[in-house]
C-alpha cells in the first residue's frame, strides 16, 4: 500500500498541492483524476520522489520515503515501475534493450536469465515480435506497452502510470487500460494511474481520488462516481454530453 | 552566480551514487566514438587550412632581406602548437560537440528519459554526463595533437605549392629553437578546454525545461558559453603558465 499524508507543495509562490492525503491499495488500480492543472502530475511526481514536498510524507508499506536516506530511497525506488506519458523510451536503444536496461543496471541476474525475463515481459504485453525495433519505428500504443514491460521487468511492487491513454485511439486506450488492470491483479501490485480519460475511470477505477485546485475533494470507486453530489466532480464528469446522456 | 552554484552542485553529483565500472566503460567508449572519431574530419579540414593560411600570411608580412625565410616555418610551428591547434580546434569542437551534448541531454530531459532514470534509482547526472566528460578528456587532447600536426603539414604544403619556402628551410625552421614546454602547455589547455566544453554543454542540456524550442536554445547557449569559457581559460592559462 502507498499512502501520502498532508502533502503540501508550492512552486514560485503558488500552492499546487494543499494538504493532500490519500491511500492507494495493493492489488487495485488506483486512479487520480481531475482537470488539467489541478496538481495530479505533481502529486504523482511527489509520490515517486521526483518532486520533494514542502511538508507531508509518502509511505511505501509503512516505510517513510520522504525521510528515507539515499540508500533507503534506492531500495524503494527499485521496487517502483513507472509508465511515462510519452513512454520515455531511450531513443538510442531497441525495444528489447529498453526493457533489458533496468535488469542490466540493477539486477544480479545472469545473461540468460535476463534474456528470458525480457522475452517474458515483451510476450506479456504482446510485443515479442517487435524486440529488435527502435522506438522511432513503433506506434504510440506500442511505445506505451514497451513502457509497461520496462516498468514490470524488475518485478515492481508499485506501478505508476502518467496519463497512459494520452494521444491514443479509443481501441488502443482500452487495450492499455486492460493490460494495466490485468498486470495489477496478476502480480498483486499497487498501481496508481493519473488520468482524465472518462473511459479509463469507468473501466478500471477500483479506487478513485478526484483532485480540484490542488486538493483532494472526493474519493470513491467507478461504481459510485456517477452518482456523486460533489458539484466540481459533477462538472468534471458530465462535461461531455455523451456521459450526461449515459447517466440519464 | 546562481547558475554557477547549480553547475558546481551538478559536477559534485557526478561522483556520488555511481553505477558499476563496466557501465561507465562501455558508455565512455561509445562517447569517444561520437566525440572523437566523428570529429576527425572537421578537425583535419580546419587545422590544415589554418596552417596553410598562417604560412601564406606570415610569408607575405615578413618580406625583408634581414629575416631568413625559415622563420616562416618557426612561426607556423609556434602558432599551431600554442594557439591554433588547442584553441581553434576547441572552439570548433564547442560548436560540434557542445551542441550535440546539449541537444541530446535536452531532448532526454523534455521526453522524460532523465526522469525515467531517476525513478529507476539511477543517478541520471552521473550516468549521462560523466562518460561524456571522460570521453572528452580522452579524445579532445588527441584531436588537438592531431590538429597541431596537420596545421604544420598544411603550412608546409602551402609553402611548397606556393613557392614560398623550400622543404629544407621549412624543416630547419620547424626544428630550430623548439621549446618542448609548448607541447605540454597545449595539452594542458586541451584538457582544460575539454572539461569546460563537455561540462558546460551537459549543464545546459541537463537543465532544459519546456519543449523543442528550449532544446534549441540550450544548444545555442551551450555553444556560446563554451566558446566564452574556452577563450577566458585560454587567456588565464597563458598568464599563469607562460609568465
Amino acid at each position: 500500500m502507498i499512502e501520502c499524508k498532508n502533502i503540501n507543495k508550492t512552486f514560485n509562490g503558488k500552492q499546487i498541492l494543499m494538504d493532500v492525503s490519500a491511500s492507494f491499495e495493493q492489488g487495485k488500480t488506483n486512479l487520480i483524476i481531475g482537470a488539467s492543472g489541478t496538481g495530479k502530475s505533481v502529486l504523482l511526481k511527489t509520490l515517486v520522489g521526483l518532486v520533494h514536498p514542502d511538508s507531508g510524507s509518502v509511505l511505501y508499506d509503512g516505510r517513510d520515503f520522504t525521510l528515507a536516506d539515499k540508500e533507503e530511497k534506492q531500495v524503494i525506488r527499485r521496487e517502483i515501475g513507472m509508465l511515462f506519458q510519452g513512454g520515455a523510451l531511450f531513443d538510442s536503444k531497441t525495444v528489447e534493450e529498453n526493457v533489458l536496461f533496468p535488469l542490466d543496471m540493477l539486477s544480479e541476474m545472469s545473461k540468460s536469465e535476463k534474456e528470458d525475463r525480457v522475452q517474458f515481459c515483451l510476450q506479456r504485453v504482446g510485443l515479442d515480435h517487435a524486440a529488435k525495433l527502435m522506438p522511432s519505428e513503433i506506434s504510440g500504443g506500442m511505445a506505451k506497452r514497451v513502457g509497461i514491460a520496462r516498468a514490470i521487468v524488475m518485478n515492481s511492487k508499485y506501478l505508476y502510470c502518467d496519463e497512459p491513454n494520452s494521444g491514443l485511439d479509443p481501441q488502443t486506450s482500452i487495450r492499455i487500460d486492460n493490460l494495466i488492470q490485468e498486470i495489477t491483479h496478476e502480480y498483486n501490485i499497487t498501481t496508481v494511474v493519473v488520468t482524465h480519460d472518462m473511459n479509463s475511470m469507468l473501466e478500471i477505477g477500483e479506487n478513485i481520488i478526484f483532485m480540484f485546485k490542488g486538493q483532494k475533494i472526493w474519493e470513491g470507486t467507478k461504481d459510485n462516481i456517477l452518482g456523486t453530489d460533489v458539484k466540481d466532480l459533477q462538472n468534471f464528469i458530465f462535461a461531455s454530453k455523451l456521459i450526461r446522456d449515459m447517466k440519464n | 552566480m546562481k547558475s554557477f552554484g547549480k553547475y558546481m552542485i551538478l559536477m559534485s553529483t557526478l561522483f556520488v551514487r555511481r553505477e558499476k565500472f563496466s557501465v561507465y566503460w562501455k558508455l565512455t567508449i561509445d562517447e569517444c566514438i561520437l566525440i572523437g572519431t566523428d570529429s576527425i574530419l572537421i578537425v583535419a579540414i580546419v587545422s590544415s587550412f589554418i596552417g596553410a593560411v598562417t604560412c601564406i600570411q606570415t610569408a607575405a608580412n615578413l618580406v625583408s632581406p634581414l629575416v631568413p625565410i625559415y622563420v616562416v616555418a618557426s612561426v607556423v610551428r609556434e602558432m599551431s602548437i600554442l594557439e591554433l591547434a588547442p584553441t581553434f580546434t576547441c572552439v570548433v569542437l564547442a560548436g560540434k560537440v557542445g551542441s550535440s551534448i546539449a541537444g541530446q541531454l535536452g531532448t532526454m530531459r523534455i521526453t522524460e528519459q532523465v526522469d525515467a532514470l531517476e525513478v529507476m534509482g539511477i543517478n541520471s547526472a552521473s550516468y549521462l554526463i560523466l562518460p561524456k566528460i571522460l570521453a572528452s578528456l580522452i579524445t579532445i587532447p588527441m584531436l588537438v595533437t592531431f590538429a597541431g600536426l596537420l596545421a604544420i603539414l598544411g603550412g608546409y604544403t602551402a609553402g611548397i605549392l606556393g613557392n614560398i619556402i623550400s622543404t629544407q628551410d621549412f624543416i630547419y625552421g620547424v626544428q630550430i629553437d623548439f621549446n618542448e614546454f609548448n607541447v605540454t602547455f597545449a595539452l594542458i589547455k586541451a584538457f582544460v578546454f575539454a572539461f569546460l566544453i563537455s561540462s558546460i554543454s551537459a549543464f545546459e542540456g541537463y537543465f532544459t525545461k519546456g519543449g523543442a524550442l528550449e532544446v534549441g536554445q540550450s544548444s545555442t547557449s551551450a555553444v556560446v558559453k563554451s566558446c566564452i569559457a574556452v577563450l577566458v581559460a585560454d587567456l588565464s592559462l597563458a598568464q599563469l603558465l607562460l609568465n
